[in-house]
């Protein structure tokens, strides 16, 4: 196919898309941003399956017109986080339910509906929303973010100055089987302030979901992420942040069922002695496709960038990875790892990995690993002989495999949140 | 307790034959020593009685307290009170020593249809059994022998024997990388292990462990066969004039 018609059938395909969606109305500052999101969306176009960036991802489900349906899964044990204090934020397919949330109150944290703030003619997030997705969408465009930032219907503004006394929680119900949920999250931390953010939930039959975090100098971010529930959702989910010198940010995302999910990260560091983790376990069973896509920046000297993912599938599951760190010149004493790796329980799994350094420095210290691998014979026979039964020691060996990315999450009891989540996944899979 | 009779093994994936009929009797309350130079079988007959996947049994047979355990699980022999100290212990990164250890206790205790312990009972006999090793909070919190050096290893190893509280116990080289003092600790906590329903397999190069562990049956192994036995002074023989004399005493090469 030559490129002009690759080129059409990408903007006939961008228009047909746009076509179902309403741009939601809004004051100065919102539509602005809005409108020069969609302006970037249509200078891209959506993605398509010979774009490199999706070699490994079908995007087809993602950009169709309506979300294809996705059934309804009644869990009997009772959510994540469940446990925890929290400031809960609930949507229900997308759409902010006050009724279920908590007041949006909490000391030294300002929080707005995206609908109300973006009513004003004036906000403080005009210099985050949409502002750190269009830094993110070079070199590699993400025209699904920018598509979010045009028609987002939803989603809520953080702004820290201060210490959060509890973590933030937003939490997404899906409860009609045809449901596409737009939701853009905007968060902003000024110089010393901490917050920790809490997701979970299906959201809805197929969600788009943008986050920026801005995070200042001296700041601390937070975010644990659990994508569970509904066998049959689609998501594609975009996490941009760019960090300021001395600041910190954490992420870690646990991922179980779902039809397709993709989650990219884009880390930018624009101030120097900053500090980013981000980590991801993913366990799939059957038809399921999980693609994790990062990309980091290191723009200022002595920065520490580490990624850790980890996948466990069986069944006929499919793990992606692609991961890059670009170090520009001048970013010295740049400190960058990166491992992905994969446990495939059977032979039908699939693991596909692209991890990439690009270094314009001298001066750093950059390693990457990927690895696919089966459980280890030795281990399991040294359990065994132990008297633990082979399921037993199987699920063991993958919680040691998982190790690594759940011990990026700081908090012990949020930590314990996700390894009880860990293990009853393990423990109703059988054999 | 232990009965084995003409056994005959060779690795699954290739036609080597490594055991050409052994033959050993072990009594409850005993201890066995195995000795003999390298290559000439002895691991392998640990790998073969705690159920390791690779190898034939092409021959002979092996009851547990007249039980075959030859068709058992790995974990079944366990259960039914067979346990290896492992030469080489393996390191499992992310799973803590302790929950280890309490997955391991309660499975066995499922498997005989006993009740789980609790995590409060656990705990109180495992600082008792840990303290006589000298094995710290740490060592128990740490991840499954990550980092541990040689002799934590081998301690570590005592200590699962010591909570599981196995009747057939095979000690397999524990005491390769072990210095003196580490070798004296280890040999204490086998020793008090030592009763009269519980019996054990000693496999070891050298006689040295077994001036700590005293055994009361000493057997040459060599070529894939037991080709002498004898009292502790067996020991104390081939540490002397090495196994050369008594490989050709056997007619063996």
């Amino acid at each position: 196919m030559a490129r002009a018609d690759l080129k059409k059938e990408k903007h006939e395909a961008t228009e047909a898309r746009i076509s179902t969606l309403n741009m939601p109305q809004g004051g100065t500052w919102a539509s602005m941003a809005r409108n020069e999101a969609l302006s970037r969306l249509r200078g891209m176009g959506l993605p398509a399956r010979r774009d490199e960036y999706w070699k490994y991802t079908r995007p087809d489900t993602l950009i169709q017109q309506d979300a294809p349906a996705a059934a309804l899964f009644d869990s009997l044990e009772p959510a994540v986080f469940d446990s925890v204090d929290r400031l809960k934020i609930v949507f229900v397919d997308g759409v902010f339910d006050a009724a279920a949330s908590d007041d949006l109150s909490l000391s030294g944290v300002e929080i707005d509906r995206l609908e109300t703030a973006a009513a004003a003619d004036i906000h403080w997030a005009k210099d985050v929303y949409g502002r750190l997705e269009a830094r993110g969408q070079t070199p590699v465009a993400r025209p699904l973010a920018a598509l979010n930032s045009a028609y987002a219907t939803d989603g809520i503004l953080i702004r820290v100055t201060g210490k959060a006394a509890k973590p933030i929680s937003l939490i997404y119900t899906h409860k009609s089987e045809a449901s596409d949920a737009i939701l853009h999250h905007v968060i902003k931390l000024e110089k010393g302030a901490e917050l920790t953010v809490l997701e979970n939930g299906p959201a809805a039959s197929r969600f788009n979901k943008v986050m920026e975090v801005e995070v200042a100098d001296g700041a601390k971010f937070h975010h644990i992420r659990a994508q569970g529930r509904d066998h049959e959702r689609r998501a594609a989910t975009h996490l941009f942040t760019r960090l300021g010198s001395e600041s910190l940010f954490k992420s870690f995302t646990l991922t179980v069922n779902g039809a397709l999910t993709r989650n990219e990260a884009v880390i930018e560091f624009s101030g120097d002695n900053a500090v980013a983790h981000i980590a991801g376990a993913a366990m799939g069973d059957g038809a399921f496709h999980h693609d994790d896509t990062v990309f980091i920046t290191h723009d200022a000297v002595n920065c520490e960038s580490r990624q850790v993912y980890k996948k466990v599938l069986r069944n006929g599951a499919v793990g992606v990875f692609q991961g890059k760190i670009l170090v520009k010149e001048g970013a010295q004493k740049t400190d960058g790892y990166q491992i992905s790796q994969a446990l495939l329980l059977d032979d039908d799994s699939q693991f596909l990995a692209k991890p990439e350094l690009e270094i314009y420095a001298d001066d750093v210290a950059c390693s990457h690993g990927s690895t696919t691998g089966a459980i280890d014979q030795d281990a399991l026979y040294y359990l065994r002989s132990r008297g633990v039964t082979k399921k037993e020691a199987t699920d063991l060996l993958v919680l040691s495999f998982m190790a690594e990315a759940v011990e990026e999450i700081e908090d012990e009891s949020l930590r314990e949140e996700i390894v009880t989540r860990l293990t009853g996944w393990l423990e109703r899979r059988s054999g | 307790m232990l009965d084995i009779k003409n056994l005959h093994v060779k690795l699954e994936e290739e036609d080597k034959v490594i055991l050409k009929g052994v033959d050993l009797k072990i009594e409850p309350g005993s201890v066995h020593a195995i000795m003999g130079p390298n290559g000439s079988g002895k691991s392998t007959l640990s790998y073969v009685l705690s159920g390791r996947a690779g190898y034939e049994v092409t021959d002979g047979s092996v009851t547990l307290d007249d039980v075959d355990i030859l068709d058992m699980e790995p974990e079944e022999r366990a259960a039914a009170g067979l346990f290896l100290a492992f030469q080489y212990p393996v390191e499992i990164p992310g799973v803590g020593n302790m929950t280890f250890l309490r997955t391991a206790v309660n499975a066995q205790r499922k498997a005989r249809g006993q009740d789980e312990m609790s995590a409060a009972e656990f705990l109180k006999v495992i600082r008792e059994k840990a303290k006589t090793l000298q094995i710290d909070a740490d060592m128990l919190k740490r991840p499954v022998n990550v980092g541990f050096s040689g002799g934590e290893k081998k301690r570590n190893e005592i200590l699962q024997m010591a909570m599981l509280e196995p009747k057939m116990c095979i000690l397999d080289e524990t005491d390769s990388g072990l210095d003196v003092d580490a070798m004296k600790l280890v040999s204490e906590g086998v020793n008090a292990l030592r009763d009269a329903g519980r019996s054990f397999l000693v496999i070891t190069h050298y006689q040295r462990l077994l001036d700590h562990i005293k055994p009361d049956v000493v057997h040459i192994m060599s070529d894939g066969r037991l080709i002498k036995s004898g009292g502790p002074e067996l020991a104390l023989e081939v540490e002397q004039n090495g196994y050369a004399d008594l490989k050709a005493d056997a007619g063996a090469v």
